[in-house]
């Protein structure tokens, strides 16, 4: 698999190049030049944050740490770090008064409809953030995340433009300690923080490093399962990955609009969101 | 010696916004004018941005002196001959990616695009139709030969280009970057320039490839336009990216040159090459 580890590898100073001109072309193309960031305390957003602040000027990127009242105090923390760091204007908007009043009516609720709940409440600050500030908020999702739909749709899946969707976890890192993100945003392990003691690897059930070279292998190079499976994967997490995406797919469209007209949004009404710009 | 002056404009565009793209034209054949060059070529579809989708038949514009838009861009040919990427419509409406080369005030040559991905990323046969002429044409510099993008990812344009006379090949792409690995370019220029590289060699020709700079949506446009030699070895390169006008200086007398010590051309069988493509096109 070390070779596998060897072909995830990417020449970070070009990645650099393309996504940060990214950031700064397709922002000041929509006559903005502001950006809005939920900084987490973990390894993507600080990633985000520290690319758009790259591309528009620290001044013009505005981090915003929406805790929750069971969220980790180490998570405010390691996002101040980025904060320090970047010299990035910052707020702290807490979620505990929009949430809490929606759990009062459905006190049953379990884990991840709390957590869907809060990361949706964080979607709410960040829009209406990005009026007040007139800046897009930029998104902090992964390849990884994006094709295991370890995510909230209509939470912290939504933004305006994501630099970070086409790198895998791996590659996250990768770029994170190339451009020099703080060294303990880098080395902590990735948490949603959405309740005590939760991380992204004892959700999943497998680590980063696995899942992101069985992914490579059958996104990227078009591998099928058994090719995946004669190469060293384990056929149960072979299966397991594979369903995951299938079922996350929705994740990842916008919602489905039934065909009546000769002309319809999505199927052929057909324009880059650039038209014009 | 002569000398030719080639200047290569990797612009960008706004997606759908010609009368802004003519701007920019305009505004780069008078710096390159200024700078002393006599062609300069502009990228793929560089009148009008390139996923254009349903955009493509309402910017369309018809290569002739009454159309407001080649008015304009005749007028400015006057000053250095103009190679141009843009959507052609024709009598029958229908809409081809095309490449007009204009030199003193006539358009010279007119290039649909012969291959159109539509595999991937990429659509072009759902919204364009897809050329089917590939010819060589005489220029003030020389017998030249213009193919898009994809028509040079297939080996029998610049093929034919070469045995049509062509000794300077112009090509222009609209290139989405992609294939980031650990290498020092992304794969699609590795691609792109290793190709280019060969057809040079392999011709003994003038080969310059000018590419689109800047984003649309997501998609990178990752620029590089690079001129080789007939030697097959590169004579000047663009930045990676950005916007940029680039100057080669071809001494033409390479040509002359190359194909002393190296008579590949003299040397083709054209004959044995259309007897056995009849065989194997009639499967016998």
């Amino acid at each position: 698999m070390n070779n596998l580890t060897d072909r995830l590898r990417i020449n970070t100073g070009l990645a650099r190049k393309i996504l940060v001109s990214f950031l700064r072309e397709e922002a000041t193309r929509t006559g903005l030049s502001r950006a809005v960031i939920g900084l987490s305390g973990g390894i993507d957003s600080a990633l985000s944050c520290a690319l758009a602040a790259e591309a528009l000027g620290p001044q013009n990127v505005l981090a915003v740490r929406m805790p929750y009242k069971t969220s980790s105090p180490q998570s405010m923390a390691d996002a101040q770090l980025v904060i320090d760091q970047y010299h990035v204007p910052d707020k702290v908007i807490e979620i505990t008064s929009m949430v809490d009043p929606l759990f009062e009516h459905v006190p049953e609720a379990d884990t991840k409809r709390r957590g869907n709940a809060m990361a949706r409440a964080r979607m709410i600050v960040l829009y209406d953030q990005s009026a007040a500030w007139g800046g897009l908020v930029v998104g902090t999702g992964n390849k990884t995340e994006i094709l295991l739909g370890y995510s909230t749709i209509f939470g912290d899946a939504a933004s305006a433009l994501n630099p970070l969707g086409d790198l895998y976890k791996t590659q996250v890192r990768q770029l994170s300690a190339a451009i020099g993100v703080p060294q303990p945003v880098i080395d902590k392990p990735p948490t949603a923080d959405l309740w005590i003691g939760q991380t992204d690897e004892g959700e999943l059930g497998y680590t980063y490093a696995e899942v992101d070279q069985l992914l490579y292998l059958l996104v990227d190079q078009r591998y099928s399962r058994d090719e995946v499976v004669a190469a060293g994967f384990a056929p149960a997490f072979v299966d397991r990955v594979i369903a995951t995406i299938r079922r996350n797919q929705f994740k990842r469209m916008p919602p489905l609009i039934a065909k009546l007209s000769n002309r319809t949004v999505g199927y052929d009404f057909l324009y880059l969101r650039d038209w014009g710009s | 010696m002569t000398l030719l002056t080639l200047g290569l404009a990797q612009i960008k565009t706004k997606l759908g916004d010609v009368q802004a793209n003519l701007d920019k034209h305009l505004a780069y054949i008078d710096q390159a004018a200024a700078q002393g060059a006599q062609l300069l070529c502009f990228p793929e579809l560089s009148l009008t941005g390139y996923v254009l989708q349903d955009l493509a038949p309402t910017v369309a514009h018809r290569p002739t002196a009454d159309d407001p838009v080649f008015a304009q861009l005749l007028e400015a040919s006057r000053k250095l001959d103009v190679m141009v990427g843009f959507v052609d419509e024709d009598s029958r409406h229908r809409f081809y990616i095309a490449a007009a080369y204009l030199s003193k005030g006539q358009v010279l040559h007119v290039h649909h695009k012969v291959y159109l991905p539509t595999y991937g990323m990429f659509d072009e046969g759902r919204f364009f139709a897809w050329g089917d002429s590939i010819r060589a044409f005489d220029t003030p510099w020389g017998r030249v030969g213009m193919l898009i993008c994809e028509d040079f990812w297939h080996a029998s344009p610049p093929y034919l280009l070469w045995l049509d006379g062509a000794d300077i090949l112009l090509m222009q792409s609209a290139s989405p970057g992609r294939g980031l690995d650990d290498g020092e370019q992304l794969g699609s220029a590795r691609w792109v320039e290793h190709v280019g590289r060969a057809y040079a060699s392999l011709f003994t020709n003038f080969v310059a490839h000018t590419n689109r700079a800047g984003f649309e949506d997501g998609l990178n446009f990752w620029g590089g336009s690079i001129v080789f030699d007939p030697d097959g070895e590169p004579v000047a390169h663009g930045p990676y990216f950005d916007e940029a006008l680039t100057l080669a200086a071809l001494d033409l007398n390479q040509l002359h040159r190359t194909r002393a010590r190296l008579p590949i051309l003299r040397d083709e069988r054209t004959a044995l090459v259309m007897r056995e493509l009849t065989r194997i096109v009639n499967g016998d």
